[in-house]
């Protein structure tokens, strides 16, 4: 019985020898880890086809804010979340509320940015709340009107961090000819652990 | 809800500022979503929603957009329309203007049709 893969890590190459992974090459069983690319900490509401609410804790533990910028000789470290990476989290924000819509029976894919309005900077040591709503969905895709909040814990306050509007296609819907894997690969397991862990039952 | 042809036209060219980011004098009558705005195919869907919006309609994307004709086999034959499936287009799109694009009936051209007088007379049928 092969053993099942630790979360956020996917399996790769081919066992020689079925029931015994161990039997092989090294290289023909390793197991790859999977890019952490989660970009919210935790649901807070979940609304079925209505609203998705999530917090993201921006910390200096992670590398992009060494980045992003680092000191110079002329300046000190400014450490800021790329607003691309606000983006993200929006998106992923949006794309779980548009999957629970249909039960993550669709594969959501972010395919435009309809607009993106920002208002601050966000730096270590803050939060970020999105909200995002659903405005329209059907067999295509889905689109989404969304608000980024910057928190302070010092005080408890919210502040306007960005307004972003997003359109998701239903990709196996508009394959235009390509092939896509069969295999859900937008729900993955960051994204069911996320789920899970916001206690949200899937 | 309105269907005065002035309206309805600086309404479709409000939804069509919003949903390709162009400006408001590049949205002329005879401009071509694709062509000369820039449009691409997830554009069409935030159209359509923005339509729905705007105008307080229901759309089927495919009353807009017949993807499903240029896909049957039946009506498309080496890339080109056949004499049935142009039949089925004009069916279906009667606000289209289809005598360029008989010309090559080539399914690559065929998003050329989609000029902004197009979508504007869409509109106006589905207001009545």
């Amino acid at each position: 019985m092969s053993k099942r893969p630790a979360e956020g890590v996917q399996e790769s190459g081919e066992r020689t020898e079925r029931g015994n992974p161990r039997s092989g090459p090294l290289t023909e069983h390793r197991l790859i880890p999977a890019m952490r690319w989660i970009w919210i900490d935790r649901i807070l509401e979940l609304e079925r086809g209505v609203r998705c609410v999530a917090i993201k804790n921006v910390s200096a533990a992670e590398d992009v804010l060494h980045d992003h910028f680092p000191a110079t000789d002329q300046s000190p470290a400014l450490p800021v979340l790329p607003n691309t990476l606000v983006i993200e989290g929006m998106a992923q924000t949006a794309g779980i509320l548009v999957g629970h819509a249909r039960d993550f029976q669709e594969k959501v894919i972010l395919a435009k940015i309809t607009r993106a309005v920002f208002h601050a900077d966000t730096g270590p040591g803050y939060a970020i709340r999105y909200t995002a709503r659903l405005d329209r969905i059907d067999d295509s895709g889905a689109a989404t009107t969304g608000t980024a909040e910057l928190i302070d814990p010092a005080s408890g306050q919210a502040a306007p961090l960005a307004d972003i509007e997003l359109m998701f296609s239903h990709i196996d819907r508009n394959r235009a000819g390509l092939a896509f894997p069969e295999s859900n690969f937008v729900f993955t397991g960051q994204f069911i652990s996320l789920l899970r862990r916001s206690g949200i039952a899937i | 809800m309105t269907s005065n042809p002035d309206q309805v036209y600086s309404k479709v060219q409000e939804v069509l500022v919003d949903a390709l980011g162009v400006d408001e004098e590049e949205v002329t009558p005879q401009a071509k979503l694709v062509e000369d705005l820039g449009a691409e195919s997830i554009d069409f869907l935030d159209i359509v929603f923005r339509l729905e919006k705007a105008f307080g309609i229901k759309i089927e994307q495919s009353e807009l957009f017949p993807e499903s004709v240029l896909n049957d086999p039946r009506y498309v034959q080496d890339g080109k329309v056949t004499d049935d499936g142009l039949a089925e287009l004009r069916q279906r799109l009667p606000h289209a203007d289809l005598s360029e694009f008989e010309a090559s009936r080539s399914v690559e051209d065929f998003s050329n049709i989609f000029t902004v007088d197009a979508i504007v007379k869409f509109v106006q049928a589905k207001l009545g």
